[in-house]
């Protein structure tokens, strides 16, 4: 277990290097010179020759992206040509607020995602199921733009019960351990702030968890009534077990699997940045972040947190099949 | 062993889904106890208010030297005073942390006389050594702390160190600053917010992240930035000039403009900028909301390139002048909310010269003109079009197609053309192009900063030309030059005018609109006078409810 757990992490190096590399390419392929986009209107020809031979933008290609390599082998992100700040202090600053929204909309997701499925699996047809999965054919064709600006509108301009947007109110302090404000709140007893941040939480996660939600209870139904069919599904039943029991025990268990897959996908797609829900609920998260930069032709930005965030894919990916062997003891790691 | 494994993951997300049901009926009452998230923006009474201001995008930092995005400035004017300031509402420069200055006759030495008793935020003081340290930091690339790009230091004042020659204190309150040849725009550009005074301590202790602690001798002090969120600043009780009104101000960031429309409307946001076109007339039909103006300090404008045929032809520039329905394309593309402009200069800068008559949208006018040149029956071009929105030019490919449609009307037939932006800047500064869409906003409201920079012969070379019409006219130059050397502001602004006949006369631009950009704002903020440059320090601002 071990050992695979540090062949899957050796793996890391190759697909870092390849996805770095094409990133670098395709960033080079763009047209734009970065020098003429920071400086705009008012580059003079001094400051676009100064400013490209500040950022290396003189040397080939394959320089430049050495040069990156090298600065990353030494544990150096290097620092934003826009804003001179740190790259890897820019993305700690914004990776918590990505990972709090994740992981709300996550537990959304599965948790109605999950039982709609169930629900709708065991009784075929019924109109629950009609009524959830046709709640689900909207809800993974909803764009997301209109159904924030919904939301919002709704819930904070009209009824005023939620707050907008942002993570925290002004004027409620709240101390940084984890980053994320559920658990930091908690951590330190700060009721104030924990229902603060649940309450800016709340819209946005379901907004966000939208999307997984409908894939979920799609596949949670459809890999249900497979396993229902099963005849071990029937031995359970000839030999009087509850109900609930193997509905719960023996099919669902069984039909986990394909789900687990997807949710390890989705989960990945919403920790690289939701940027949709991002903007429109003023979320400072790494979503954001990351197009602001490619609009800006920042290029170690760009760089910098394509490799974190494909570091992350890679660990996600990881840990969905250990799920995958923590479920179905038949499955051999290697 | 493995089925009581799974028994407990199920009766967890049982639990979970138990919790899930609890939080929906909590969140009923969540509200309540995040009343004050609510109400963040609407504050308390008396001094103590606060001032939510709602923006598209966060500061880029908050050094102001070595920025240029509109977005720091706003914040950074609040935390640092320049040593002269413009007006509230024009671009005429008043004293600020300089009491007075004067020149000497060969227009070279500036002496400044500087404001005694001025504390910056960290307890240091204001003085002769701190102006000194500033103007040293920005100017020497080889000084200690000059730490970033100081893009507006080197094109303000033409390089490193540029213009100036040297900064001496020759008192405690007192510095003489050298030019190595007059430079009559100086003073209004040491208005501008990039040329901030910042104290010499706090950038030698936070170096290179001095961005992120300012410290200045402004009427706000910095107190918290959460990037991408927000920026926290506090009235300085201490401040030299009129104290702040309000306690607490705040910029947050809210990226989608309709999302903040919808912020201004819940009262979560006391003010905001960025207002889309077609929610202007929401704002006016709400009683609880006020749209103020910004006063437009850019030009949007349709260059014709003069090196190309038939655009060397004075009569061919004159009639599109007269094809074009400017009108038009602004109740179309700017919501209304600009002027038309006449001249290249905007009408708040000192210099406009009004008397000017703009070339009428005439289109029988401009066929005759086409006639008169050789061209009755028009002829085939391109016309280019930014694939971005700019300040001065909200909608680029909408517009360019509007002025295709009249052209067609005289018989020119104009291909549109676009590039990703950074190439169109290069490709047209390369001069590329037939005719081009382009706009500028002025820097430090001064004449010189539009028609030097986007009309003198010295700036027609091809490659890294501001003038992209490349227009190259003697007699302009000489005016324009006069001008910069010339100390006496009504010598200044007559020549200004002059040449404004003289770019009227020759056509080489279709001076298109002066856009003024719309704020939306609740109806109990007072006081809030935007500024032609963009920014403006908000110590008079109220709230009053």
């Amino acid at each position: 277990m071990l050992r695979y757990i540090v062949k899957r992490l050796v793996w890391l190096i190759p697909v870092l290097i390849g996805v770095t590399f094409l990133a670098f390419l395709l960033l080079h392929l763009i047209p734009g010179d970065p020098a003429q986009v920071i400086l705009g209107e008012r580059a003079t020809p001094e400051q676009l020759e100064q400013l490209r031979e500040d950022l290396g933008l003189n040397d080939p290609f394959l320089v430049q992206y050495a040069r990156f390599l090298g600065r990353v082998l030494s544990g150096d992100l290097g620092r934003s040509i826009h804003t001179h700040e740190q790259i890897a202090v820019e993305l700690m600053e914004r990776f918590p607020a990505t990972l709090e929204l994740a992981l709300a909309a996550m537990f959304v997701a599965t948790v109605v995602g999950v039982t709609a499925g169930v629900i709708a699996a065991v009784r075929p047809h019924s109109w629950f199921d009609h009524l959830s999965m046709t709640g689900a054919l909207i809800g993974v064709s909803m764009p997301i733009f209109w159904l924030g600006l919904l939301v919002i509108w709704a819930f904070s301009v009209q009824l005023g019960w939620l707050p907008p947007s942002g993570r925290l109110s002004h004027g409620i302090q709240l101390e940084t351990i984890t980053g994320l404000h559920l658990v930091d709140s908690v951590l330190t007893a700060n009721w104030p702030a924990f229902w603060d941040s649940l309450a800016h939480l709340l819209l946005p996660a379901v907004v966000l968890g939208t999307i997984p939600m409908a894939i979920i209870a799609r596949m949670t139904r459809a890999s249900m009534l497979e396993v229902l069919e099963q005849d071990y599904i029937r031995t359970a039943r000839a030999k009087g077990l509850r109900r609930g029991a193997i509905i719960v025990r023996h099919a669902l268990k069984n039909a986990f699997l394909p789900v687990l897959t997807v949710m390890g996908l989705q989960f990945g797609a919403l920790l690289s940045g939701a940027v949709l829900t991002e903007t429109i609920f003023s979320w400072p998260g790494i979503g954001r972040y990351v197009v602001n930069a490619i609009l800006a032709r920042d290029i170690p930005v760009v760089q910098g947190s394509i490799l974190f965030i494909a570091t992350l894919f890679v660990l996600i990916n990881l840990v969905t099949d250990l799920l995958y062997k923590a479920i179905d003891p038949r499955i051999r790691l290697e | 062993m493995r089925k009581r494994g799974l028994l407990f993951a199920l009766s967890l997300l049982l639990i979970l889904a138990t919790a899930l049901a609890g939080c929906g009926t909590r969140e009923t009452s969540a509200p309540n106890s995040s009343q004050p998230a609510i109400n963040e923006g609407t504050g308390n009474t008396g001094g103590d208010q606060t001032l939510v201001f709602g923006r598209g995008s966060d500061s880029v930092g908050l050094d102001p030297a070595n920025v240029t995005d509109g977005e720091s400035m706003k914040v950074t004017h609040q935390i640092y005073d320049t040593l002269v300031q413009y007006n509230d509402e024009d671009t005429t420069v008043k004293p600020a942390l300089a009491t007075e200055w004067n020149v000497s006759e060969d227009g070279k030495v500036w002496t400044f006389k500087l404001r005694e008793g001025v504390k910056f935020h960290d307890g240091t003081d204001f003085n002769a050594d701190a102006v000194v340290f500033n103007f040293q930091r920005w100017m020497d690339k080889n000084h200690p702390y000059h730490h970033g790009d100081f893009e507006y230091y080197g094109y303000m004042f033409g390089g490193y160190p540029g213009i100036i020659e040297k900064v001496e204190k020759t008192g405690p309150y007192e510095v003489n600053i050298t030019l190595k040849e007059p430079y009559a725009p100086f003073l209004q550009t040491l208005a501008m917010p990039a040329f901030a005074i910042a104290s010499p301590e706090a950038i030698k202790k936070h170096g290179q992240d001095f961005f992120k602690n300012p410290v200045g001798t402004g009427p706000f002090i910095f107190k918290e930035w959460k990037k991408d969120d927000r920026i926290v600043l506090e009235r300085n009780d201490n401040y030299w000039g009129e104290k702040a009104k309000i306690k607490t101000l705040i910029f947050r960031v809210i990226p989608d403009n309709a999302a903040r429309f919808l912020e201004l409307q819940a009262g979560t946001i006391d003010i905001m900028d960025g207002l889309n076109p077609e929610d202007v007339q929401n704002v006016k039909n709400n009683p609880d909301l006020q749209l103020i103006l910004r006063p437009s300090m850019n030009v949007g404008y349709l260059a014709m390139n003069m090196d190309k045929k038939p655009f060397d032809n004075p009569k061919v520039r004159q009639a599109i002048n007269h094809a074009i329905n400017k009108q038009a394309l602004i109740d179309a593309f700017y919501g209304g909310l600009a002027k038309p402009a006449k001249n290249p200069l905007p009408p708040t800068l000192w210099g406009y010269n009004d008397e000017i008559q703009d070339y009428e949208y005439n289109p029988e006018k401009a066929k005759a003109l086409l006639a008169e040149a050789g061209y009755p029956n028009g002829f085939q071009t391109t016309l280019w079009a930014m694939p971005n929105p700019r300040p001065y030019m909200p909608q680029p490919q909408q517009i360019a197609q509007a002025i295709a449609a009249d052209l067609a009307k005289v018989g020119i037939e104009a291909k549109i053309v676009s590039f990703e932006w950074g190439t169109y800047l290069e490709k047209t500064k390369n001069g590329e192009h037939d005719m081009a869409l382009l706009g500028w906003t002025g820097d430090n409201g001064d004449p010189d900063n539009f028609l030097y920079v986007l009309l003198d012969k010295d700036n027609a070379v091809k490659g890294s030309a501001g003038n992209i019409a490349f227009y190259r006219s003697d007699e302009l130059h000489e005016i324009l030059i006069q001008a910069q050397r010339e100390t006496d502001q009504k010598k200044r602004e007559e020549l200004y005018q002059k040449a404004q006949e003289i770019i009227h006369r020759d056509a080489p631009w279709v001076p298109l609109a002066h856009s003024t950009p719309p704020l939306a704002a609740r109806a109990y903020v007072k006081n809030y006078v935007p500024h032609p440059t963009g920014s403006e320090a908000l110590n008079k601002v109220d709230v009053q409810k």
